[in-house]
């Protein structure tokens, strides 16, 4: 018999400490995975951030640098204009990129850095125990928002991939999920275009992952995964927003990037 | 060592240091009164391939900062104290990870949005630490363009030798002034390996990681106490001052930066008048020179010590945890933006040696 | 011929590989627990698996090997 999945080389053997089915897990193996696949590994630099993932740099077998809060596409900036030749991509929340951090996101975004941000939205924030978050559904019950988010009182939820994808230096955004294998091997190929995207030099890549937070939703996780199915998905639907016909691969400088 | 002397304004003359000291990285915030090191930067760094970015602000500048030190590149950023203040978050951050970077503070008045004029109001801010936590920065306070100069290309060799953050403390009088400087032919570039630093992990068995997170309280207290015993070396190494007239001196003003320039000539003036007036200024403003300070309070022929600042009186409280009771310290201030005139610390240092009331 | 087998330390019982199974021969053990305090999933059926990697490819910790 032949080893056909085993975990990957691209995460530390450091146990996760995530809540039972946090999707974390799946999307922190899918982006080491593609490292490895693509043979990144010893040439990439991970930008963790503050959240449920502050301490990813743990996990991951290649160079991290932990940011503060939201500030990490700022951080990726620096350390990308020093190692221009290395691969860099931040992996951040939604309290993180979404709130705090949209002023970093969005210039880095608009600036065309060639890095890749990871955004992992799971409509609450998780470390400090379920508050809203931008990203929270309409309705949706959270420790903040105890009677369900009324958008007369606390908005509207915040579609990050969309607003991204209008910005001229932002040359890749696609938004996926990884409820199933279908839609985890969708995500994979997501990561590898992102990153296939900055090793062409053309300007930033975004890749939205749907994701869940059973804990601070209440709900086992497999219940969980049914509701980002049914709840979250009519929101923020899926599918590739910038760069979808663009292969990255081909060096071809007259390619135009179509939205 | 080239003596050609060129006049240049100090602001851009800490671009050009930070250069000639291997800076290739400036991450900044447009801010009066320093954007002439922004302007040269945003031009000579292009031209010899290093990298600048105008970034959306000084928040994100100083994490662009954080990012290039953690890469292990020499890097700048510049600003003036609105900016610097919100700067501190990245501040503290760059001390809880130990990463080496110089940040220019030309401070200007406060609080708030206060005024484009010089001041010294942010004294506290800059040697107390400024941001959260328990942690120091190694300030230091130029008094002329010359000083500017060598000072900024020493800021940079400081950091990589400590793993600290260092800042220059100018403010708008420095910034803007037009002084002769003389470049050095070859600059005294300290070079310092960074295996810590996250370059891609290569042919490294382990991979790096740079934080400032440590969730286990043991842990962290361990790590606050190698910070502390880091500030203890760099106080023990590296403390800077200028003294002059001690010898004999009946009152010794201590003041930095352009208060020093100010009292150096109030110092002769005195002496017409048969004062005589020494002075202690510090270079470092942390590390302090306690030291000096406390040996010079020590002497019989100091009488009492005039602390002359743009402030309310900040350093003066480092003054008198020096003196420690031995002798009378007086001080002298202006806020606003305005500069004591020598005319004003005459009249004080008559009124001391006179015996006048603290 | 197909082997799946669990990193009994590592699993945390949240059951995402018991439904994405195909065959349905995953499960929660119902009174053991692992060293972590859940009920670790097992393979309940050995010999229909037939090594597709749904279940490891769904495991968020890493803890499934699929050899076929």
């Amino acid at each position: 018999m032949a080893i056909v999945f085993q975990p990957t080389e691209g995460l530390t053997k450091k146990p996760l400490h995530y809540c039972p089915g946090c999707n974390h897990g799946i999307i922190h193996r899918i982006i080491a995975e593609t490292l490895v696949e693509m043979g990144l590994l010893d040439d990439a630099i991970g930008v963790a951030s503050v959240g449920c993932t502050y301490n990813s740099y743990e996990y991951f077998s290649c160079d991290f640098v932990q940011a503060a809060h939201g500030r990490a596409p700022a951080v990726a900036t620096g350390i990308k204009r020093t190692h221009k030749d290395k691969v860099v991509f931040t992996y951040q929340g939604d309290g993180d990129l979404a709130s705090i951090g949209t002023a970093e996101i969005i210039h880095a975004a608009a600036r065309g850095e060639k890095i890749c941000a990871f955004f992992v939205n799971n409509a609450v924030y998780g470390m400090t125990s379920g508050q809203m978050a931008p990203t929270t559904l309409l309705g949706q019950v959270t420790t903040t928002s105890p009677f369900g988010r009324d958008a007369s009182y606390q908005g509207y939820p915040i579609n990050v991939s969309e607003l991204i994808s209008n910005l001229t230096g932002a040359v890749y955004v696609e938004r996926v999920c990884v409820t199933d294998y279908k839609n985890i091997m969708n995500a994979k190929k997501a990561i590898r275009k992102a990153f296939e995207c900055q090793l062409s030099g053309k300007g930033f890549a975004f890749v939205e992952f749907l994701s869940t937070c059973p804990t601070n939703w209440g709900k086992e996780p497999v219940e969980a995964m049914d509701w980002l199915k049914e709840k979250m998905i009519p929101q923020y639907p899926l599918g590739c927003f910038k760069g979808a016909d663009v292969d990255f691969t081909k060096a071809d400088e007259n390619e135009e990037v179509k939205s | 060592m080239a003596q050609k002397r060129v006049l240049m304004k100090g602001n851009e003359v800490i671009a050009e240091a930070a250069l000639r000291a291997g800076c290739r990285n400036y991450f900044g915030y447009p801010i009066t009164p320093q954007t002439e090191v922004m302007h040269y930067m945003a031009k000579k760094m292009v031209q010899i391939g290093g990298n600048f970015v105008q970034a959306e602000s000084e928040v994100s500048a100083i994490n662009m900062v954080y990012g290039a030190a953690a890469a292990g590149a020499r890097v700048l950023t510049s600003s003036s104290s609105p900016g610097i203040s919100l700067k501190q978050e990245g501040i503290s951050y760059i001390a809880g990870a130990e990463l080496p970077a110089v940040v220019v503070n030309i401070v200007r008045a406060g609080p708030g949005l206060g005024g484009i004029q010089p001041a010294q109001g942010d004294y506290f801010q800059a040697t107390k630490g400024g941001g959260h936590g328990d942690y120091r920065n190694i300030v230091i306070a130029p008094a002329s363009v010359q000083e500017l100069y060598e000072l900024t290309v020493e800021a940079f060799n400081l950091a990589d030798k400590y793993r600290m953050l260092v800042m220059i403390l100018g403010d708008g009088t420095l910034g803007q002034m037009m002084e002769p400087v003389a470049f050095r032919d070859v600059e005294p570039i300290e070079v310092y390996d960074k295996p810590w630093a996250c370059t891609g992990r290569g042919d490294r068995k382990e991979h790096n990681t740079i934080t400032s997170i440590y969730i286990d309280p043991d842990t962290l207290e361990v790590k606050n106490r190698e910070l502390q015993d880091k500030y203890a070396l760099v106080t023990a190494n590296e403390v800077r001052y200028e003294a002059f007239g001690l010898e004999d001196a009946e009152i010794v003003i201590t003041a930095f930066s352009t208060c020093s320039r100010i009292s150096k000539n109030v110092i002769r003036q005195a002496a017409e008048l048969g004062i005589k007036v020494g002075m202690i200024r510090p270079i470092t403003l942390w590390p302090f020179p306690s030291q000096i300070i406390s040996e010079t309070a020590a002497k019989s022929n100091v009488k009492a010590f005039l602390d002359v600042e743009l402030n309310a009186g900040q350093m003066v409280e480092d003054v008198r945890l020096a003196v420690n009771g031995q002798k009378p310290v007086y001080f002298h201030g202006r806020m606003g933006g305005n500069l004591p005139t020598q005319k004003e610390i005459l009249d004080k240092i008559i009124e001391i040696h006179n015996g006048g009331n603290n | 011929m197909a082997k799946v087998t669990f990193n009994d330390d590592l699993c945390k019982g949240c059951g995402l590989c018991v439904n994405a199974c195909p065959r349905k021969i995953l499960a929660l053990e119902k009174v053991r627990l692992n060293t972590k305090g859940y009920h670790p999933a097992v393979c309940v059926d050995p010999d229909s698996c037939v090594g597709c990697a749904f279940c490891a490819v769904q495991c968020p910790d890493s803890a499934i090997t699929v050899e076929r």
